[in-house]
């Protein structure tokens, strides 16, 4: 490293220094400060020299500031003062002696010391304050926050915020900035002042003073309140204690007397937990009291009441039942005592559990109260149908029937699309309905099976399961058989089968359904079982005896019902025998008969047309019927007013404009809105509410006194800021919201000089502004 | 034989004395009272009404300045007594329940700048063209003293406003900077610059006291910290500020009135966006002022009207004005948030109700009542058509009329130019700025 490096380095050094020593000075470097100086020196010689010129100054010596380069005798030379000093010099003779090796050391460290940055400038500077200052008072201001939201969304403001406490004025104060000054107050003042009444003086004494300053007003009226309060306690047990006292009933007596006995065993028992030694004492106790009313034979009908009871005993049955008693006690007393054991009323409870429990299995079993229904089964997958096929003998298990009816309800929905939901959903229904038709002559008690699939109270599944039990075993079996049978004959129809199933009463509509009657609703549910039935009949012939016959009639009535269903089940069904290509074809056609299914209950166009007629009948003006009968003419039950005098004063409307929709055939429009309703009504969803509803719920309800109580009337219609007339409002403080106002005066900050900030202090800023 | 007969207890439906009311036995079952909404809403529309039949705000004209008014001040502990200052250098005091004046000064040469009362209501200050502050006491000189004031300062700059601290003897003064004045000094405590513009007015937060509001004629709003002494930060909006108020209820919230007729209310933590932007002057916003419970504000304007708006919507609920009344140029809202007081340029200082409508004097309990279920009513069927064209509709001179229409049409111009233009350049080069940001140009930190 060159000696001029070392030289910079310690300038720069001592520069650092000069900045710690003056911290509140502001960049001036030193070189500057030189110049300055310089140039000042020179100016002072200039003056001089031109002072001189005058020649009357010319004695006066030319004073020295600084060492100059002319010798003198006596001052040292300044020779190679323009030289510049290195520090290669200065270590010259520090080489030689040993003794500075600390100043080695140091000039070492100058060495690697780097130079030291440049200050910020001030514009610089200043913008950090500024930052810094912003962001903490920013922070400070944030402590207003919740106080700000809270008055925003409040119900309601009073102001002035604070409340003015009502100063309680002792009356020497008020007489004091008063004076007597007509006679009469004079003279009454006089009066007073003669008898020493205090006046001016306090009126209360001290203590007086203290005693009210010791209990405020609300905590005297607590205290008065307390005291009445145990004071009508009191009196109430008093009164209670003398009306017992007082009840002649024996019975009364009797069970008071049990009732204490009880209540003492039960603190027994209870001390026995908390306090076994306590209790021992206590049973001590007792057994000394047993052993006292032993040995005084109270009991043992020796008495002279139980001697005149004996007498009584004979006709009165009172009288009979007290010495009865008395025995009994008698027995109690002088048997030893027995711990009662709980055991059995344990095993009661568990027996009572168990049947408790019963309930939700019955529950499970009804959930698919179809289980013993042959005809739901067919949908079953064949590992539930196997299971059934290995013990079809033994009674259903709920379990396995529970699987194949969720698994019906959701096959359904994988293969349909989304747009036959509600299609599906009614179908169900209709299902549920069916299958009650079904299991109605097998077991007579369920006929509102389908009602309570939906509703399924846990009572009524109890009441039903019972009732299955008894008839299970044979429908069981049989039910089996005919899983058994579609699983073999027909793989394919699983999945048809819904479809075909719902297909003729897709045709009606939920109205027509509920217009039908229950047979005609019977006939054309079991049209699509005819199916199963066709193959069935072979094996199960005794199953359903009639079934050929009811089959056809069911076709015919499906023709004559709906001409829309123009392919009947039946044909499909007596095609069993089937080819794969035709299965593929068949599967073609569901689709579309499954399309075609979905909307066949609503027939759209007929609808909307019938719709539109409707729409356009509604909105034709109607005649006004002014007839009165029996006016000018005789009048009584069934006698009509005459044909001319309905013409006479029936009043045609004229005709309207024609309606807009008329040669728009696929058009309804609604001219039925009202302009002159319309002008009252809003249009566009006011903002604060986010659904239609919200805003009339708002409307609907009334806030007037003629539909509130009073006291919900003050409650709705109480204002949002609530102002007193004459009062100042002063701006908000933080000790009337609780917070801490701070203590130390704006001002005196501001007087101490803020700006002088040290070096470091600085530094850190613009870190931090880096940063 | 027992007879059964229908009794009722006379407790039940007669009044004690003649001065209680009927009592009218209620059923509250709703199916008895069909038609409640269409009861309601006739109610309604009666009261709206009732509202604009009885809203007549103007109470008062104190005259008696002989040049316009150029500032305004409340007295911080009596109600009745307001101070103005004229632009020929006259300070009067009034009392507005007799509605006289009750003192006149000679305070100044030239114009009177500013004029701020002392928090504790004995002494209030001004300052004037003449390059001076001075204090002021408040009541009068006693027989034979002369009108003097309490102190002069002799500055070097002409101050252009003046506001007192809230709660401590030091005031602010603007103009070339703005200084902070002990009351006990002649000269400030401590400078505060921040660029070389003339300030136009400057204001203390009544909340945190330690903080300072400032608009500059170089379009500028500049909030100080005096604690720190040192400016916070700045935001430049488009054009110039005239005054800035504080909301006396929420500490960091604060309006600006500025020149291009709108006021903008500043979350002062967050200056790059107003909270909101009130618009429907139609001139110069020249003045500000919040009501005490910090939930309107009373605004004077140039186009020769006051309009109050509530804190959190853009549009004025209310529009003063009278054939007289010229450009208004200072506006005050009185410390029982009941009325409101501007002075403009025709030497007036008018005394309006806050509320039009509103009853004065004391109201009984029936007809507080009555009060508050109408305003409920109105509350409630405010959206409904009829109502809210009845509610809102006011008079507005011919001027103030033909300007508004004139604004709308500038409006609808520019804005269908800006979405032209956004229809026709690639897409993401042009984007839309909202109402909000659009009039801020810059925040400086």
């Amino acid at each position: 490293m060159s000696a001029a490096g070392v030289a910079e380095s310690l300038l720069a050094l001592s520069q650092q220094e000069e900045l710690e020593d003056l911290p509140k000075d502001y960049p001036l470097s030193p070189s500057e400060d030189e110049g300055d100086i310089d140039g000042e020196r020179k100016h002072q010689k200039l003056l001089e020299a031109i002072s001189s010129l005058d020649g009357k100054n010319r004695w006066k010596l030319a004073e020295r500031s600084e060492a100059s380069l002319k010798v003198s005798e006596f001052n040292v030379t300044s020779e190679g003062s323009g030289e510049k000093l290195v520090l290669s010099d200065l270590l010259g003779p520090v080489k030689t002696s040993s003794s500075l090796a600390a100043v080695k050391k140091q000039l070492n460290r100058v060495k690697s010391k780097k130079t030291v940055e440049l200050p910020l400038n001030k514009e610089e500077v200043e913008r950090i304050h500024r930052e810094v200052a912003f962001n903490k008072t920013s922070q400070a201001l944030s402590k207003w926050d919740p106080i700000v939201v809270k008055n925003r969304q409040a119900e309601q403001l009073v102001f002035p915020l604070k409340k003015e406490q009502s100063a309680f004025a002792p009356i020497e104060h008020v007489l004091s900035s008063w004076k007597a000054r007509t006679p009469l107050e004079q003279e009454v003042f006089n009066l007073l002042h003669k008898n020493k009444q205090p006046v001016t003086d306090p009126l209360l004494t001290p203590v007086e003073k203290a005693s009210l300053k010791a209990m405020s007003l609300e905590e005297a009226k607590m205290r008065r309140a307390e005291l009445q309060r145990a004071r009508a306690l009191q009196s109430y047990y008093e009164a209670r204690a003398r009306r017992e006292k007082k009840i002649k009933s024996k019975k009364y007596r009797k069970v008071l007397k049990k009732g204490k006995a009880k209540k003492a065993l039960k603190e027994f028992e209870k001390l026995q937990k908390e306090n076994p030694t306590a209790a021992l004492e206590e049973l001590e106790k007792i057994e000394k009291a047993r052993m006292m009313e032993r040995m005084s034979l109270k009991h043992q009908n020796s008495g002279k009441w139980a001697k005149s009871k004996a007498i009584m005993a004979k006709y009165d049955l009172e009288a009979r039942q007290a010495m009865q008693e008395q025995l009994a006690r008698n027995k109690e007393l002088t048997q030893k005592l027995q711990a009662a054991s709980e055991s059995e009323e344990e095993e009661g409870d568990v027996e009572e559990e168990g049947e408790l429990l019963v309930p939700d299995a019955v529950n499970e079993i009804q959930m698919d109260a179809d289980g013993p229904n042959p005809w739901m089964l067919r949908n079953h997958s064949s590992g539930t149908k196997e299971a059934k096929i290995q013990d079809p003998e033994q009674l259903p298990e709920p379990v396995a029937h529970e699987t194949p009816e969720s698994e019906e309800e959701e096959r359904p929905g994988a293969e349909e699309e989304i747009l036959l939901n509600e299609f599906k959903e009614r179908r169900s229904l209709r299902k549920k309905a069916k299958l009650n038709q079904d299991t109605k002559p097998v077991s007579g008690q369920e006929p509102k099976d389908s009602s309570s699939q939906e509703v399924l109270s846990e009572l009524r599944a109890l009441s039903q399961k019972l009732n299955k039990e008894n008839q299970s075993g044979k429908q069981k079996v049989s039910s089996a058989r005919t899983v058994r049978a579609v699983q073999r004959e027909d793989p394919t129809e699983e999945e048809e089968e819904p479809l075909l199933l719902q297909r003729p009463e897709r045709a009606q509509t939920v109205e027509d359904l509920e217009e039908l009657g229950k047979e005609g609703c019977f006939q054309n549910k079991e049209v699509p079982r005819s199916v199963l039935e066709g193959q069935q009949l072979e094996r199960n012939p005794n199953n359903h005896p009639g079934a050929p016959k009811e089959k056809k009639k069911k076709e015919q009535m499906i023709d004559l019902q709906n001409l829309l269903t123009t392919k009947s089940p039946s044909v499909k069904s007596l095609a069993v025998p089937m080819t794969i290509e035709e299965l593929e074809d068949e599967e073609e056609r569901d689709q579309k008969r499954m399309i075609k299914e979905a909307f066949a209950g609503d027939d759209v166009i007929r609808d909307f047309l019938k719709e539109k007629r409707e729409a356009v009948e509604a909105s034709k003006p109607k005649d006004v019927d002014l007839t009165l009968p029996g006016w000018g003419e005789w009048g009584g039950v069934g006698l009509k007013p005459s044909a001319k005098k309905r013409r006479r004063f029936l009043i045609k409307t004229p005709e309207g404009p024609p309606r807009k929709d008329k040669n728009l055939p696929n058009v309804i429009i609604n001219e039925k809105r009202n302009v002159h309703a319309a002008a009252h009504q809003v249009r566009v969803l006011p903002y604060p509410f986010t659904h239609h509803q919200q805003f009339e719920r708002t409307i609907q309800t009334p806030i007037g006194s003629t539909w509130n109580t009073q006291r919900a009337f003050q409650k709705l219609t109480t204002p949002k800021v609530v102002t007193k007339p004459g009062h100042i409002i002063k701006p908000i403080k933080a000790e009337d919201v609780g917070y801490r106002s701070s203590s130390r005066s704006d001002l005196s900050v501001v007087q101490r000089n803020p700006k002088q900030l040290t070096v470091r202090h600085k530094k850190q800023l613009k870190k931090n502004s880096v940063d | 034989m027992k007879v059964k007969m229908l009794s009722r207890n006379p407790d039940n439906y007669v009044r004690e004395t003649k001065l209680d009311l009927q009592r009218v036995p209620r059923n509250y079952d709703p199916t008895l009272h069909p038609f409640e909404v269409p009861r309601e809403y006739v109610r309604a529309l009666n009261a709206t009404k009732l509202e604009r039949v009885f809203a007549k705000p103007f109470l008062a004209s104190l005259d008696g300045h002989r040049d316009g008014v150029n500032c305004l001040a409340k007295h911080p502990k009596s109600l009745a007594t307001v101070l103005s200052g004229a632009c020929d250098g006259e300070v009067r005091i009034w009392n507005l329940t007799k509605r006289k004046c009750i003192r006149t000064i000679q305070a100044h040469e030239g114009f009177v700048r500013g004029i701020c009362t002392r928090f504790c209501g004995t002494s209030f200050f001004t300052v004037g063209d003449d390059k001076t502050v001075k204090q002021w006491k408040m009541d009068g000189p006693g027989y034979g003293e002369e009108e003097e004031p309490l102190h002069t300062i002799l500055g070097k700059t002409v101050y252009t406003g003046i506001d007192h601290h809230w709660k401590e003897a030091v005031f602010a003064t603007c103009g070339q900077q703005v200084d902070i004045w002990d009351e006990q000094r002649t000269s400030p405590i401590c400078s505060m610059t921040w660029g070389f513009d003339s300030i136009s007015s400057v204001k203390f937060n009544p909340i945190e006291t330690f903080l300072l509001g400032s608009c500059a004629s170089d379009r500028n709003i500049v909030l100080y910290d005096m604690r720190q002494a040192t400016p916070l930060k700045k935001v430049i909006l488009d054009m110039r500020t005239n005054t800035i108020c504080w909301n006396p209820m929420e500490a960091f919230i604060f309006t600006a009135a500025n020149e291009d007729y709108n006021l903008y209310t500043f979350d002062m933590r967050a200056l790059d966006t107003p909270v909101m932007v009130h618009m429907d002057h139609v001139s110069a916003v020249l003045d500000v002022d919040y009501s005490p419970t910090g939930k309107e504000f009373v605004s004077a304007s140039f186009d020769k009207s006051i309009r109050i708006f509530p804190v959190d919507k853009s549009r004025s609920r209310e529009v003063y004005h009278t054939k007289r009344m010229q450009h208004v140029i200072c506006v005050k809202w009185t410390s029982d948030s009941k009325y409101i007081m501007c002075g403009s340029d025709e030497m007036n200082i008018r005394l309006w109700k806050a509320n039009a409508s509103e009853k004065l004097g004391v109201l009984t309990s029936r007809e507080k009542a009555a009060k508050d279920y109408n305003q409920k009513l109105k509350e409630k069927f405010q959206h409904h058509p009829h109502i809210k064209r009845i509610a809102r509709h006011r008079h507005l001179p011919k001027s103030i009329y033909s300007q508004i229409q004139e604004q709308c049409i500038m409006k609808e111009a520019r804005r269908r130019k800006e979405v032209n233009r956004l229809k026709h350049s690639k897409p993401g080069s042009v984007s839309i700025v909202s109402e909000k940001k659009k009039h801020i140009v810059a925040v400086v930190k």
